[in-house]
């Protein structure tokens, strides 16, 4: 087991995990828990706080939206940064949802990437482990301009 | 013409460097091939049969000589002094080394151009009709749309990993130049009764492996929406569309699957729910934008014939030949359009050099108000000479082999880069259009058989829209030989229609001789001035069939 903490970038900033990532079949640890969808919908985390969901790109979040209260984190599992889907489900979250709570990146989350999720409205990017995280923090300074609306976290935000 | 604002610098300019970073981390192995490939991509460079091949961005095909300068400067420095005009009135270098790319971006971006987005999975560089501002039958000019579109699709956050390729084209005009129905989302801009700006929005069209011609998703879409509208279609593809298997991965695959009226429902009720302030296109910022493509300086007196053009056409046949083929009308009266064969008998189709770009930007400084434009059709075009100048600018093409006065006929063709450059090919290409040039060079006989499209692609994927050539041409592998499939009656624009098979393929050396067995067919076959793929919407493939299999 490693036993220390997973680092991440968070709001622009190199901090680290608060969350753990719980398997299907692995207690609840006390704390923040991510767990998978099918997990959350099948009552299995029911009343554990703050919980999060890892959600797959063929599934949709607005399929949930009665429920999405539950949920300080929503994650999007990103089998390959070539994938875009997440990043559709994450502007409509902000948008349409109105969720406030941390959109996180997983899985194969690039540098390349991270600035485009960024303005769809993720906030928090588990980088791929074998890359630098300081390195994929510069990619928030490769554009200073640029030509559509991002979608904040909050509404209020810019 | 279109003038970067200082935002629009600072994008490319951030590119380059970006680009720049991407490449040192490539060679310097911390970027593998694998993750490379997708950035290189969304950078217009790819890796073909020999070498690096890059693509830079014409936006709806409008260039001004300063940038017409820098692509020949781009390609006497970096490649083997041409470069390649491709269907999507794009440029193409066929020879430029890795570590020269930045270099290459770096000096696009001084003359405000730039290869983003000229490959890769997200909204390519968009293509309009290439008469738009100049045509006599243009309800709205489409230029300042496709210049909004193409901010608000540079580097979208949300759209710049879609399933597959997305191309869009506009045109405002009655006819369709800009093959519309032929694109994953084409845009006809009209005028309502009470003057109102709307669009015809087509979707789901497209060539490659199975080409489709489009549904029509809105009669009239208004103007305020055209962002909000255009962002939920590429949502609901961007989460429907097929990311398993490439060959389904087009929006027109989604389109067929879900059916017109349900991919219209799904748009509408995502439209309903993201339709946000910022997307709304308001009249002041098209207006704004409109103001960038005012018309030139007409001279209101200049006149609709001048006696030198005149006397030289009636004394000069090669010159009246070039009057009659390659000159279009033009809306101001007084004016016309010239369109500028890049098809030279011993050139690969869309090939310019150096020097005849340098040629080119002299003669548009002094005839064409400093601007040129590439067609579709892999030619370039001066938009507003004054009839006056025709006979002055005639001779300067010429000088420099770009008066060859054959378009729309026969030898005018579309044709791929095929097996001489691209690693996905089946099949030579361009060794088949140069022995059709070769066949055909009487230019009576090209005359005699009048308007024929023909189009050829080296594989399935249809960068030479064979499916839409009055006859196409496809190559194909047949136990390692090449063969060619040969297609009659398609069509694009207004009445657009896919190519049917003939018959079996032919081999390569009974292709070209069979081309001219289904020719010799129309011309015993013909109604009185019928042209040829009207003949064969006629009578169909059969009368074809038998001449051309029969030898
Ligand atoms: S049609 Fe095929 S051979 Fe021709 S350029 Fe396209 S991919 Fe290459």
């Amino acid at each position: 087991m490693p036993t220390e903490p997973r680092r991440l970038i968070v709001d622009r900033q190199i901090v680290e995990d608060a969350w753990t990532h719980v398997a299907d079949d692995a207690p609840l640890p006390a704390g923040p828990a991510i767990v998978s969808r099918e997990r959350w919908l099948a009552g299995d985390a029911a009343g554990h706080a703050p919980l999060g969901v890892l959600y797959q790109p063929d599934e949709d979040p607005l399929a949930d939206v009665d429920r999405l209260g539950e949920l300080a984190l929503i994650a999007f599992a990103f089998p390959a940064f070539s994938d875009g889907r997440p990043l559709s489900r994450a502007r409509k979250l902000r948008q349409i949802v109105g969720f406030t709570g941390q959109i996180r990146a997983v899985g194969d989350v690039l540098r390349d990437q991270i600035l485009y999720m960024w303005r769809c409205g993720f906030d928090a990017f588990e980088v791929r482990a074998d890359k630098s995280l300081e390195d994929a923090l510069a990619a928030f300074a490769e554009f200073s301009v640029d030509y559509q609306a991002s979608t904040p976290r909050r509404l209020s935000e810019g | 013409m279109y003038r970067y604002n200082a935002l629009d610098q600072r994008i490319v300019d951030e590119r380059v460097g970006q680009f720049r970073d991407q490449v040192r981390r490539r060679l310097s192995g911390e970027l593998s091939e694998d993750e490379f490939r997708p950035l290189r991509l969304m950078n217009g460079l790819y890796y073909q049969r020999h070498a690096y091949m890059l693509r830079v961005a014409i936006p709806y095909g409008v260039l001004s000589t300063a940038q017409v300068r820098m692509l020949a400067h781009i390609a006497r420095t970096f490649d083997r002094g041409y470069g390649h005009f491709t269907t999507r009135q794009n440029i193409q270098y066929n020879w430029p080394e890795l570590e020269a790319v930045p270099d290459i971006l770096a000096c696009l971006a001084q003359v405000q151009m730039h290869a983003i987005q000229t490959s890769g999975n997200c909204v390519r560089n968009i293509s309009a009709d290439h008469l738009a501002g100049v045509a006599r039958d243009e309800a709205v000019d489409p230029r300042p749309y496709c210049e909004i579109m193409r901010q608000w699709s540079t580097f979208h956050p949300e759209f710049s990993y879609l399933p597959r390729k997305f191309k869009l084209a506009f045109t405002g005009a009655t006819t369709d130049r800009a093959a519309i129905k032929l694109h994953d989302i084409g845009y006809r801009a009209l005028r309502s009764p009470e003057g109102e700006v709307g669009f015809q929005v087509w979707v789901g069209g497209g060539m490659g492996r199975t080409p489709v011609v489009g549904e029509l998703l809105h009669p009239f879409l208004p103007e305020r929406d055209l962002l909000s509208f255009t962002e939920s279609i590429l949502r609901v593809y961007n989460e429907l569309g097929d990311r398993k298997d490439k060959y389904k991965a087009r929006i027109k695959i989604l389109v067929r699957r879900l059916g017109v009226a349900e991919f219209r429902r799904l748009v509408d009720e995502d439209h309903a729910a993201t339709r946000t302030p910022e997307l709304v296109l308001t009249p002041e910022r098209v207006a704004a934008m409109a103001a960038h493509f005012a018309p030139p300086a007409f001279d209101p007196e200049a006149p609709a014939h001048d006696a030198l053009v005149d006397e030289k056409a009636s004394e000069d046949a090669a010159f009246r030949a070039w009057l009659g083929h390659n000159v279009a009308p033009h809306k101001v009266p007084g004016y016309h359009a010239v369109i500028v064969s890049l098809k030279a008998p011993d050139v690969p189709p869309g090939d310019v050099t150096d020097a005849q770009l340098e040629a080119l930007a002299d003669i548009a400084d002094d005839h064409a108000f400093g601007e040129v434009r590439s067609l579709h059709t892999q030619n370039l075009l001066l938009a507003s000479v004054a009839s006056r100048d025709l006979y002055a600018v005639w001779q300067r093409l010429r000088l420099v082999k770009l008066a060859t006065p054959n378009v729309d006929t026969l030898t005018d063709q579309i044709c791929c880069p095929g097996f001489d450059f691209c690693s996905l090919a089946n099949a030579a290409s361009i060794p088949v259009a140069q022995e059709i040039a070769e066949a055909f060079d009487d230019l009576d006989h090209l005359y005699d058989l009048g308007e024929i499209k023909l189009k050829i692609s080296g594989c399935i994927n249809a960068c030479g829209h064979h499916h839409v050539g009055h006859i196409g041409i496809l190559g194909i592998d047949k136990r390692g030989a090449d063969f060619y499939q040969v297609m009659l009656g398609g069509a694009e624009g207004d009445d657009a229609s896919l190519g049917r098979i003939l018959g079996p393929a032919f081999a390569r050396e009974a292709v070209v001789p069979a081309i001219g067995r289904i020719l010799a067919a129309y011309v015993d076959l013909r109604a009185d001035g019928e042209r040829f793929l009207d003949t064969v919407r006629r009578l169909g493939l059969q009368p074809f069939k038998e001449r051309a299999y029969a030898h």
